[in-house]
Protein backbone atom coordinates (compact mmCIF):
# COMPACT_ATOMS: atom_id res chain seq x y z
CA UNK A 1 0.00 0.00 0.00
CA UNK A 2 2.08 2.71 -1.29
CA UNK A 3 1.01 6.23 -1.57
CA UNK A 4 -1.12 7.41 1.59
CA UNK A 5 -3.01 9.44 -0.31
CA UNK A 6 -5.83 7.15 -0.16
CA UNK A 7 -5.98 7.24 3.76
CA UNK A 8 -7.71 10.89 3.01
CA UNK A 9 -8.95 13.12 1.20
CA UNK A 10 -7.07 15.34 -1.16
CA UNK A 11 -5.95 18.43 1.24
CA UNK A 12 -7.57 21.29 0.58
CA UNK A 13 -5.84 24.96 0.71
CA UNK A 14 -6.18 25.04 4.31
CA UNK A 15 -4.59 21.47 5.60
CA UNK A 16 -1.64 22.68 2.99
CA UNK A 17 -1.12 25.33 4.66
CA UNK A 18 -1.23 23.50 7.98
CA UNK A 19 1.05 20.84 6.33
CA UNK A 20 3.43 23.14 5.15
CA UNK A 21 3.80 25.05 8.40
CA UNK A 22 3.97 22.10 10.42
CA UNK A 23 6.87 20.82 8.03
CA UNK A 24 9.06 23.74 8.41
CA UNK A 25 8.59 24.03 12.60
CA UNK A 26 9.60 20.71 12.59
CA UNK A 27 12.38 21.35 10.40
CA UNK A 28 13.57 24.17 12.05
CA UNK A 29 13.79 22.23 15.38
CA UNK A 30 15.38 19.31 13.72
CA UNK A 31 18.27 21.44 12.57
CA UNK A 32 18.46 23.25 16.28
CA UNK A 33 18.80 20.13 17.17
CA UNK A 34 21.50 18.92 15.05
CA UNK A 35 22.83 22.65 15.43
CA UNK A 36 22.95 22.63 19.25
CA UNK A 37 25.30 19.02 18.93
CA UNK A 38 27.43 20.64 16.38
CA UNK A 39 27.86 24.04 18.91
CA UNK A 40 28.52 21.57 21.77
CA UNK A 41 31.25 19.68 20.13
CA UNK A 42 32.35 22.94 18.55
CA UNK A 43 33.12 24.65 22.35
CA UNK A 44 35.95 24.56 23.78
CA UNK A 45 35.73 23.12 27.46
CA UNK A 46 37.34 23.22 30.71
CA UNK A 47 39.32 20.43 31.91
CA UNK A 48 41.34 20.48 34.98
CA UNK A 49 42.04 24.46 34.45
CA UNK A 50 43.34 24.10 30.72
CA UNK A 51 41.35 24.72 27.93
CA UNK A 52 41.02 21.89 25.28
CA UNK A 53 39.93 23.15 21.77
CA UNK A 54 36.46 22.39 20.50
CA UNK A 55 36.45 19.47 18.38
CA UNK A 56 36.22 21.35 15.12
CA UNK A 57 39.19 23.54 15.85
CA UNK A 58 42.11 22.70 13.16
CA UNK A 59 44.14 21.58 15.87
CA UNK A 60 42.42 18.43 16.12
CA UNK A 61 41.98 17.64 12.70
CA UNK A 62 45.61 18.71 11.26
CA UNK A 63 46.83 15.06 11.04
CA UNK A 64 44.92 14.23 8.33
CA UNK A 65 47.08 16.82 6.15
CA UNK A 66 49.90 14.00 6.84
CA UNK A 67 50.15 11.92 3.68
CA UNK A 68 51.09 8.91 5.96
CA UNK A 69 48.65 8.92 7.69
CA UNK A 70 45.75 8.81 4.45
CA UNK A 71 48.39 6.17 3.42
CA UNK A 72 47.88 4.07 6.42
CA UNK A 73 44.92 4.03 6.48
CA UNK A 74 43.61 3.25 2.92
CA UNK A 75 46.92 0.68 2.54
CA UNK A 76 46.09 -0.97 5.65
CA UNK A 77 42.94 -0.37 7.25
CA UNK A 78 40.90 -0.48 3.55
CA UNK A 79 42.38 -3.00 2.60
CA UNK A 80 42.57 -5.31 5.10
CA UNK A 81 38.59 -4.69 5.16
CA UNK A 82 38.13 -5.27 1.73
CA UNK A 83 40.53 -7.66 1.12
CA UNK A 84 38.92 -9.70 4.06
CA UNK A 85 35.28 -8.99 2.57
CA UNK A 86 36.23 -10.01 -0.61
CA UNK A 87 37.65 -13.23 -0.08
CA UNK A 88 35.16 -13.98 2.19
CA UNK A 89 32.57 -13.31 -0.47
CA UNK A 90 33.67 -15.26 -3.15
CA UNK A 91 33.71 -18.07 -0.87
CA UNK A 92 30.79 -17.18 0.55
CA UNK A 93 29.34 -17.49 -2.60
CA UNK A 94 30.75 -21.29 -3.78
CA UNK A 95 29.31 -22.19 -0.05
CA UNK A 96 25.79 -20.94 -0.53
CA UNK A 97 25.36 -22.92 -4.24
CA UNK A 98 27.26 -26.17 -3.06
CA UNK A 99 24.46 -26.28 0.42
CA UNK A 100 21.71 -24.94 -1.83
CA UNK A 101 22.58 -28.17 -3.69
CA UNK A 102 22.63 -30.30 -1.03
CA UNK A 103 19.80 -29.00 0.86
CA UNK A 104 17.73 -29.74 -2.25
CA UNK A 105 18.91 -32.94 -2.45
CA UNK A 106 16.21 -35.61 -3.21
CA UNK A 107 18.25 -38.12 -1.31
CA UNK A 108 16.96 -37.42 2.89
CA UNK A 109 20.40 -38.52 3.91
CA UNK A 110 22.07 -35.58 2.25
CA UNK A 111 19.24 -32.98 2.53
CA UNK A 112 18.40 -33.36 6.46
CA UNK A 113 22.16 -33.66 7.86
CA UNK A 114 22.67 -30.02 5.62
CA UNK A 115 19.16 -28.66 6.95
CA UNK A 116 20.31 -29.22 10.45
CA UNK A 117 24.12 -27.84 10.10
CA UNK A 118 22.48 -24.63 8.07
CA UNK A 119 20.05 -24.02 10.85
CA UNK A 120 22.82 -24.35 13.55
CA UNK A 121 25.26 -21.83 11.52
CA UNK A 122 22.42 -19.38 11.00
CA UNK A 123 21.60 -19.66 14.54
CA UNK A 124 25.19 -18.47 16.17
CA UNK A 125 26.69 -14.97 16.54
CA UNK A 126 29.57 -14.23 13.18
CA UNK A 127 31.71 -13.30 16.06
CA UNK A 128 31.21 -16.76 18.59
CA UNK A 129 32.24 -18.25 15.22
CA UNK A 130 35.56 -16.27 14.71
CA UNK A 131 36.49 -17.11 18.31
CA UNK A 132 35.73 -20.21 17.57
CA UNK A 133 37.81 -20.63 14.47
CA UNK A 134 40.75 -18.49 16.14
CA UNK A 135 41.25 -20.90 18.84
CA UNK A 136 40.55 -24.04 18.09
CA UNK A 137 41.88 -24.21 14.34
CA UNK A 138 44.45 -21.39 15.30
CA UNK A 139 44.54 -19.69 12.07
CA UNK A 140 45.38 -16.65 12.65
CA UNK A 141 42.91 -13.70 12.41
CA UNK A 142 42.61 -13.25 8.91
CA UNK A 143 41.10 -16.55 8.07
CA UNK A 144 39.35 -16.64 11.47
CA UNK A 145 37.41 -13.28 9.81
CA UNK A 146 37.15 -15.00 6.30
CA UNK A 147 36.49 -18.34 7.63
CA UNK A 148 33.70 -17.79 10.10
CA UNK A 149 32.21 -14.93 7.31
CA UNK A 150 32.09 -17.37 5.00
CA UNK A 151 30.20 -20.01 6.84
CA UNK A 152 27.78 -17.71 7.97
CA UNK A 153 26.85 -15.67 5.30
CA UNK A 154 27.75 -19.20 2.61
CA UNK A 155 24.63 -20.58 5.20
CA UNK A 156 22.28 -17.57 4.49
CA UNK A 157 23.12 -17.56 0.32
CA UNK A 158 22.52 -21.58 0.13
CA UNK A 159 19.01 -20.76 2.38
CA UNK A 160 18.02 -18.14 -0.28
CA UNK A 161 18.88 -20.14 -3.06
CA UNK A 162 17.35 -23.36 -2.10
CA UNK A 163 13.80 -20.89 -1.94
CA UNK A 164 14.68 -19.82 -5.22
CA UNK A 165 14.65 -23.41 -6.33
CA UNK A 166 11.95 -24.41 -4.81
CA UNK A 167 9.64 -21.04 -5.84
CA UNK A 168 10.36 -22.00 -9.10
CA UNK A 169 7.20 -23.01 -11.55
CA UNK A 170 7.30 -26.80 -11.34
CA UNK A 171 7.08 -27.04 -14.98
CA UNK A 172 10.79 -25.95 -15.22
CA UNK A 173 11.58 -29.09 -13.70
CA UNK A 174 9.46 -31.15 -15.74
CA UNK A 175 10.10 -29.69 -19.28
CA UNK A 176 13.80 -30.44 -18.23
CA UNK A 177 12.86 -34.30 -17.49
CA UNK A 178 10.83 -34.84 -20.01
CA UNK A 179 13.62 -34.41 -22.63
CA UNK A 180 15.49 -36.69 -20.76
CA UNK A 181 17.82 -35.00 -19.02
CA UNK A 182 19.23 -36.55 -15.14
CA UNK A 183 17.48 -34.90 -12.54
CA UNK A 184 20.90 -33.05 -11.52
CA UNK A 185 21.78 -32.22 -15.01
CA UNK A 186 18.07 -30.98 -15.24
CA UNK A 187 18.42 -28.94 -11.52
CA UNK A 188 22.05 -27.92 -12.64
CA UNK A 189 21.04 -26.39 -17.05
CA UNK A 190 17.49 -25.28 -16.11
CA UNK A 191 16.19 -24.99 -12.56
CA UNK A 192 19.40 -22.99 -11.26
CA UNK A 193 20.55 -20.59 -13.39
CA UNK A 194 16.94 -19.06 -12.95
CA UNK A 195 17.17 -19.29 -9.38
CA UNK A 196 20.89 -17.56 -9.19
CA UNK A 197 19.25 -15.26 -11.32
CA UNK A 198 16.34 -13.85 -9.36
CA UNK A 199 18.01 -14.04 -5.88
CA UNK A 200 21.01 -11.67 -6.95
CA UNK A 201 19.67 -9.11 -5.30
CA UNK A 202 19.63 -10.46 -2.46
CA UNK A 203 22.68 -12.24 -2.03
CA UNK A 204 24.03 -8.57 -3.06
CA UNK A 205 22.29 -7.45 -0.45
CA UNK A 206 23.68 -10.35 1.86
CA UNK A 207 27.70 -9.26 1.09
CA UNK A 208 26.55 -5.64 2.60
CA UNK A 209 26.08 -7.48 5.69
CA UNK A 210 29.32 -9.29 5.09
CA UNK A 211 31.13 -5.63 4.67
CA UNK A 212 29.84 -4.42 7.93
CA UNK A 213 30.46 -7.60 9.41
CA UNK A 214 34.25 -7.69 8.63
CA UNK A 215 34.68 -5.03 11.43
CA UNK A 216 34.05 -7.87 14.14
CA UNK A 217 37.60 -8.34 13.29
CA UNK A 218 38.08 -5.33 15.50
CA UNK A 219 37.12 -7.62 18.32
CA UNK A 220 39.15 -10.85 17.27
CA UNK A 221 42.01 -8.84 16.65
CA UNK A 222 42.42 -8.94 12.74
CA UNK A 223 43.78 -5.48 11.24
CA UNK A 224 40.85 -3.60 9.66
CA UNK A 225 39.87 -0.36 9.02
CA UNK A 226 38.21 0.19 12.36
CA UNK A 227 41.21 -1.44 14.16
CA UNK A 228 43.81 1.11 12.28
CA UNK A 229 42.01 3.98 12.69
CA UNK A 230 40.22 3.93 16.57
CA UNK A 231 43.31 2.32 17.74
CA UNK A 232 46.63 2.33 16.38
CA UNK A 233 46.12 6.11 14.85
CA UNK A 234 44.41 7.17 17.66
CA UNK A 235 46.35 5.69 19.52
CA UNK A 236 49.61 6.82 18.33
CA UNK A 237 48.61 10.90 17.74
CA UNK A 238 46.97 11.02 21.17
CA UNK A 239 43.35 11.05 22.12
CA UNK A 240 42.65 14.10 21.37
CA UNK A 241 42.34 13.24 17.60
CA UNK A 242 40.11 10.24 18.75
CA UNK A 243 36.55 11.91 17.39
CA UNK A 244 38.03 13.05 14.42
CA UNK A 245 39.46 9.43 13.66
CA UNK A 246 35.79 8.24 14.39
CA UNK A 247 34.38 10.59 11.68
CA UNK A 248 36.76 9.26 9.16
CA UNK A 249 36.07 5.97 9.82
CA UNK A 250 32.34 6.28 10.14
CA UNK A 251 32.51 8.28 6.47
CA UNK A 252 34.71 5.38 4.76
CA UNK A 253 32.30 2.63 6.17
CA UNK A 254 29.32 4.70 4.53
CA UNK A 255 31.06 5.20 1.29
CA UNK A 256 31.61 1.79 0.41
CA UNK A 257 28.31 0.27 1.82
CA UNK A 258 26.11 2.85 0.66
CA UNK A 259 27.73 1.93 -2.83
CA UNK A 260 27.47 -1.60 -2.08
CA UNK A 261 23.99 -1.03 -1.03
CA UNK A 262 22.43 1.42 -4.20
CA UNK A 263 23.73 -1.55 -6.44
CA UNK A 264 21.35 -4.18 -4.53
CA UNK A 265 18.88 -1.98 -5.07
CA UNK A 266 19.29 -1.31 -8.60
CA UNK A 267 20.21 -5.15 -9.21
CA UNK A 268 16.87 -5.38 -7.66
CA UNK A 269 14.45 -3.02 -10.14
CA UNK A 270 16.49 -4.31 -12.99
CA UNK A 271 15.84 -7.98 -12.53
CA UNK A 272 12.48 -8.00 -10.75
CA UNK A 273 11.79 -5.96 -14.20
CA UNK A 274 12.86 -8.80 -16.21
CA UNK A 275 11.65 -11.99 -14.20
CA UNK A 276 8.77 -12.65 -12.61
CA UNK A 277 6.96 -10.74 -10.80
CA UNK A 278 8.09 -11.96 -7.70
CA UNK A 279 9.97 -8.75 -5.95
CA UNK A 280 11.64 -9.25 -2.85
CA UNK A 281 12.56 -6.54 -0.52
CA UNK A 282 16.54 -6.12 -1.01
CA UNK A 283 16.91 -4.01 2.09
CA UNK A 284 16.68 -7.02 4.36
CA UNK A 285 18.33 -10.82 3.23
CA UNK A 286 16.50 -12.40 6.26
CA UNK A 287 13.31 -11.06 5.55
CA UNK A 288 13.79 -11.88 2.05
CA UNK A 289 14.17 -15.26 2.77
CA UNK A 290 11.80 -15.85 4.67
CA UNK A 291 9.20 -14.20 1.80
CA UNK A 292 10.67 -16.58 -0.41
CA UNK A 293 10.77 -19.62 1.84
CA UNK A 294 7.24 -19.08 2.14
CA UNK A 295 6.32 -18.77 -1.26
CA UNK A 296 7.80 -21.87 -2.17
CA UNK A 297 5.76 -23.75 0.74
CA UNK A 298 2.72 -21.96 -0.58
CA UNK A 299 3.54 -23.06 -4.16
CA UNK A 300 3.89 -26.40 -2.91
CA UNK A 301 0.72 -26.81 -1.08
CA UNK A 302 -1.20 -25.61 -3.98
CA UNK A 303 0.39 -28.37 -6.49
CA UNK A 304 -3.06 -28.71 -8.55
CA UNK A 305 -3.74 -25.08 -8.70
CA UNK A 306 -3.93 -23.40 -12.12
CA UNK A 307 -1.36 -20.61 -11.72
CA UNK A 308 1.97 -21.93 -10.84
CA UNK A 309 3.57 -18.44 -10.49
CA UNK A 310 4.37 -17.26 -7.46
CA UNK A 311 1.87 -14.55 -6.17
CA UNK A 312 3.50 -11.20 -6.41
CA UNK A 313 3.65 -9.59 -3.14
CA UNK A 314 5.88 -6.53 -2.49
CA UNK B 1 32.35 -31.48 29.36
CA UNK B 2 33.50 -31.48 32.94
CA UNK B 3 34.87 -27.55 32.24
CA UNK B 4 31.08 -27.00 31.23
CA UNK B 5 29.58 -28.04 33.95
CA UNK B 6 31.62 -26.97 36.38
CA UNK B 7 31.21 -23.44 34.86
CA UNK B 8 27.73 -23.24 34.60
CA UNK B 9 27.42 -20.16 37.20
CA UNK B 10 29.63 -18.15 34.86
CA UNK B 11 27.64 -19.11 31.71
CA UNK B 12 24.61 -18.38 33.82
CA UNK B 13 25.69 -14.62 34.57
CA UNK B 14 26.97 -14.52 31.20
CA UNK B 15 23.78 -15.56 29.76
CA UNK B 16 21.27 -13.17 32.15
CA UNK B 17 23.34 -10.48 31.03
CA UNK B 18 22.76 -11.60 27.49
CA UNK B 19 18.76 -11.72 28.10
CA UNK B 20 18.86 -8.36 29.94
CA UNK B 21 20.60 -6.60 26.54
CA UNK B 22 17.71 -8.07 24.86
CA UNK B 23 15.13 -7.37 26.15
CA UNK B 24 15.79 -3.89 27.19
CA UNK B 25 17.25 -2.91 23.82
CA UNK B 26 14.64 -5.03 22.13
CA UNK B 27 11.94 -3.01 23.85
CA UNK B 28 13.70 0.51 23.25
CA UNK B 29 14.45 -0.35 20.02
CA UNK B 30 10.70 -1.42 19.08
CA UNK B 31 9.78 2.35 20.72
CA UNK B 32 13.10 3.91 18.74
CA UNK B 33 11.65 2.08 15.63
CA UNK B 34 7.63 2.62 15.65
CA UNK B 35 8.52 6.82 16.12
CA UNK B 36 10.91 6.62 13.17
CA UNK B 37 8.43 4.25 11.17
CA UNK B 38 5.48 7.01 11.64
CA UNK B 39 7.73 9.56 10.81
CA UNK B 40 8.81 7.90 7.59
CA UNK B 41 4.73 7.70 6.90
CA UNK B 42 4.06 10.97 8.04
CA UNK B 43 2.74 13.98 5.90
CA UNK B 44 5.25 16.28 6.75
CA UNK B 45 8.18 16.55 4.51
CA UNK B 46 11.16 17.41 6.94
CA UNK B 47 10.21 14.32 9.31
CA UNK B 48 10.20 12.26 6.49
CA UNK B 49 13.07 13.11 5.43
CA UNK B 50 14.78 13.28 8.74
CA UNK B 51 13.54 9.57 9.48
CA UNK B 52 15.00 8.76 5.74
CA UNK B 53 18.68 9.98 6.67
CA UNK B 54 18.45 8.15 10.21
CA UNK B 55 17.64 5.04 8.40
CA UNK B 56 20.37 4.75 5.92
CA UNK B 57 22.74 6.60 7.94
CA UNK B 58 22.56 3.90 10.68
CA UNK B 59 21.94 0.76 8.65
CA UNK B 60 25.51 1.20 6.89
CA UNK B 61 27.41 1.71 10.19
CA UNK B 62 29.17 -1.78 11.08
CA UNK B 63 27.40 -2.25 14.74
CA UNK B 64 30.83 -2.49 15.99
CA UNK B 65 31.30 1.05 15.43
CA UNK B 66 28.36 2.09 16.62
CA UNK B 67 29.41 0.51 19.99
CA UNK B 68 32.65 1.90 19.74
CA UNK B 69 31.19 4.92 19.69
CA UNK B 70 28.88 4.34 22.48
CA UNK B 71 31.48 2.72 24.73
CA UNK B 72 34.69 4.70 23.89
CA UNK B 73 34.02 7.98 22.04
CA UNK B 74 31.21 9.21 24.22
CA UNK B 75 33.01 8.77 27.64
CA UNK B 76 35.89 11.12 26.07
CA UNK B 77 33.29 13.39 24.84
CA UNK B 78 32.06 14.18 28.21
CA UNK B 79 29.62 11.19 28.84
CA UNK B 80 29.07 9.29 32.42
CA UNK B 81 27.10 6.03 31.07
CA UNK B 82 28.29 2.89 32.66
CA UNK B 83 29.21 0.22 29.63
CA UNK B 84 26.20 -1.82 30.23
CA UNK B 85 23.97 1.17 29.61
CA UNK B 86 26.32 2.32 26.39
CA UNK B 87 25.92 -1.18 24.84
CA UNK B 88 22.06 -0.96 25.51
CA UNK B 89 21.46 2.52 23.66
CA UNK B 90 24.02 1.51 20.99
CA UNK B 91 22.10 -1.66 20.38
CA UNK B 92 18.79 -0.14 20.16
CA UNK B 93 20.24 2.48 17.89
CA UNK B 94 21.57 -0.15 15.43
CA UNK B 95 18.00 -2.15 15.61
CA UNK B 96 16.09 0.46 15.70
CA UNK B 97 15.78 1.54 11.69
CA UNK B 98 15.63 -2.59 11.26
CA UNK B 99 12.48 -2.26 13.34
CA UNK B 100 11.35 1.06 11.11
CA UNK B 101 11.70 -1.01 8.14
CA UNK B 102 9.86 -3.86 9.63
CA UNK B 103 6.82 -2.27 10.20
CA UNK B 104 6.63 -0.11 7.25
CA UNK B 105 6.97 -3.22 5.06
CA UNK B 106 4.04 -4.57 7.09
CA UNK B 107 1.68 -1.57 5.70
CA UNK B 108 3.07 -1.12 2.34
CA UNK B 109 2.17 -5.16 2.04
CA UNK B 110 -1.79 -4.14 2.81
CA UNK B 111 -2.87 -4.48 -1.05
CA UNK B 112 -4.27 -0.59 -1.94
CA UNK B 113 -7.67 -1.97 -2.92
CA UNK B 114 -7.94 -2.56 0.86
CA UNK B 115 -7.76 1.27 2.05
CA UNK B 116 -9.68 1.77 -1.50
CA UNK B 117 -12.69 -0.16 -0.89
CA UNK B 118 -12.54 1.51 2.91
CA UNK B 119 -12.60 4.57 1.80
CA UNK B 120 -14.98 4.04 -0.82
CA UNK B 121 -17.82 2.62 1.87
CA UNK B 122 -16.99 5.91 3.59
CA UNK B 123 -14.55 5.13 6.47
CA UNK B 124 -12.71 8.35 7.39
CA UNK B 125 -8.83 7.93 7.62
CA UNK B 126 -8.98 6.42 11.83
CA UNK B 127 -11.19 4.31 10.12
CA UNK B 128 -9.30 3.08 7.37
CA UNK B 129 -6.05 2.91 9.25
CA UNK B 130 -7.09 1.44 12.43
CA UNK B 131 -10.24 -1.18 11.27
CA UNK B 132 -8.69 -2.06 7.66
CA UNK B 133 -5.28 -1.19 6.96
CA UNK B 134 -3.26 -1.94 10.64
CA UNK B 135 -5.40 -5.64 11.13
CA UNK B 136 -3.58 -6.75 7.92
CA UNK B 137 -0.53 -4.77 8.50
CA UNK B 138 -0.17 -6.06 11.87
CA UNK B 139 -0.05 -9.74 11.04
CA UNK B 140 2.89 -9.27 8.07
CA UNK B 141 4.64 -7.48 10.68
CA UNK B 142 5.19 -10.23 13.56
CA UNK B 143 7.77 -12.83 11.16
CA UNK B 144 9.99 -9.93 10.30
CA UNK B 145 9.69 -8.24 13.41
CA UNK B 146 10.67 -11.87 14.99
CA UNK B 147 13.81 -11.84 12.53
CA UNK B 148 15.20 -8.73 13.83
CA UNK B 149 14.67 -9.84 17.14
CA UNK B 150 17.06 -12.66 16.24
CA UNK B 151 19.59 -10.46 14.64
CA UNK B 152 19.80 -8.45 18.06
CA UNK B 153 19.97 -11.58 20.14
CA UNK B 154 23.40 -12.67 17.63
CA UNK B 155 24.19 -8.97 18.49
CA UNK B 156 24.54 -8.77 21.89
CA UNK B 157 27.30 -10.98 21.60
CA UNK B 158 29.32 -7.34 20.16
CA UNK B 159 28.96 -6.08 23.61
CA UNK B 160 31.17 -8.45 24.55
CA UNK B 161 34.26 -7.20 22.83
CA UNK B 162 33.72 -3.19 24.77
CA UNK B 163 33.43 -4.32 28.29
CA UNK B 164 29.92 -5.60 28.83
CA UNK B 165 30.05 -9.56 30.67
CA UNK B 166 27.35 -11.22 28.57
CA UNK B 167 28.15 -14.62 27.14
CA UNK B 168 30.40 -14.02 24.61
CA UNK B 169 32.72 -12.52 27.00
CA UNK B 170 31.96 -15.39 29.18
CA UNK B 171 33.04 -17.92 26.57
CA UNK B 172 36.21 -16.11 25.81
CA UNK B 173 36.70 -15.68 29.52
CA UNK B 174 36.41 -19.68 30.19
CA UNK B 175 38.12 -20.70 26.94
CA UNK B 176 41.28 -18.92 28.19
CA UNK B 177 41.14 -20.16 31.63
CA UNK B 178 40.96 -23.89 30.14
CA UNK B 179 42.88 -24.34 27.11
CA UNK B 180 42.56 -27.77 27.12
CA UNK B 181 38.53 -27.77 26.57
CA UNK B 182 37.98 -24.89 24.48
CA UNK B 183 35.63 -26.70 22.09
CA UNK B 184 33.33 -27.80 24.78
CA UNK B 185 33.36 -24.34 26.10
CA UNK B 186 32.81 -22.60 23.40
CA UNK B 187 29.84 -25.30 22.31
CA UNK B 188 28.32 -24.53 25.33
CA UNK B 189 27.91 -20.54 24.64
CA UNK B 190 26.51 -21.49 20.86
CA UNK B 191 23.80 -23.64 22.34
CA UNK B 192 22.49 -20.87 24.81
CA UNK B 193 22.50 -18.66 21.85
CA UNK B 194 20.81 -21.40 19.77
CA UNK B 195 18.13 -21.80 22.42
CA UNK B 196 17.06 -18.22 22.05
CA UNK B 197 17.65 -18.03 18.02
CA UNK B 198 16.30 -21.35 16.83
CA UNK B 199 12.24 -21.57 18.45
CA UNK B 200 12.13 -18.36 17.15
CA UNK B 201 13.14 -18.98 13.47
CA UNK B 202 11.05 -21.93 13.40
CA UNK B 203 7.93 -19.87 14.76
CA UNK B 204 8.76 -17.00 12.58
CA UNK B 205 8.81 -19.38 9.74
CA UNK B 206 5.50 -20.94 10.81
CA UNK B 207 3.62 -17.72 10.92
CA UNK B 208 4.60 -16.59 7.30
CA UNK B 209 3.91 -19.69 5.92
CA UNK B 210 0.56 -19.95 7.49
CA UNK B 211 -0.44 -16.27 6.85
CA UNK B 212 1.07 -16.23 3.28
CA UNK B 213 -1.64 -19.75 2.61
CA UNK B 214 -4.41 -17.31 3.69
CA UNK B 215 -3.77 -14.37 1.63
Amino acid sequence: MSGASVLFDAPGPKARRRSLISSIVSGVLILAGLGWIALTLAAPRESGGITLPGYFDPSRWDVFADPEVWERIIFVGVVGTLSAALTASVFAVVLGVILSLLRSSDVAWIRVPTAVVLEFVRGMPVLLMMLFILLVLNTGAFWAVVAALTLYNGALIGEALRAGLASLPRGQREAGLSLGMRPLQSKMLVEFPQAFRQMLPIIVAQLVVLLKDTSLGYIVGYTELLRVNMNQLATFYGNRYLFSFFVVTLVLYLIMNLSLSWFARWLSRRTASRSSGMRLPPDDATQAILVAQATAAAQQSDATGGDPRPSPRS
Amino acid sequence: MDAVIENLPTYWRGFSMTLLLLGVSGISALVLGTIIASMRISPVASLRAFATFYTELVRNTPLTLVLFFCAIVLPYLGSRLDYVTAAMIGLSVYTSPFVAEALRSGINGVPVGQAEAARSVGFGFGQTVGLIVMPQAFRMTIPPLINVFIALTKNTSVAGGFFVFELFAAARELANANGDAVIAILLGAATLYLVITVPLGILAGQLERTWMVHQ
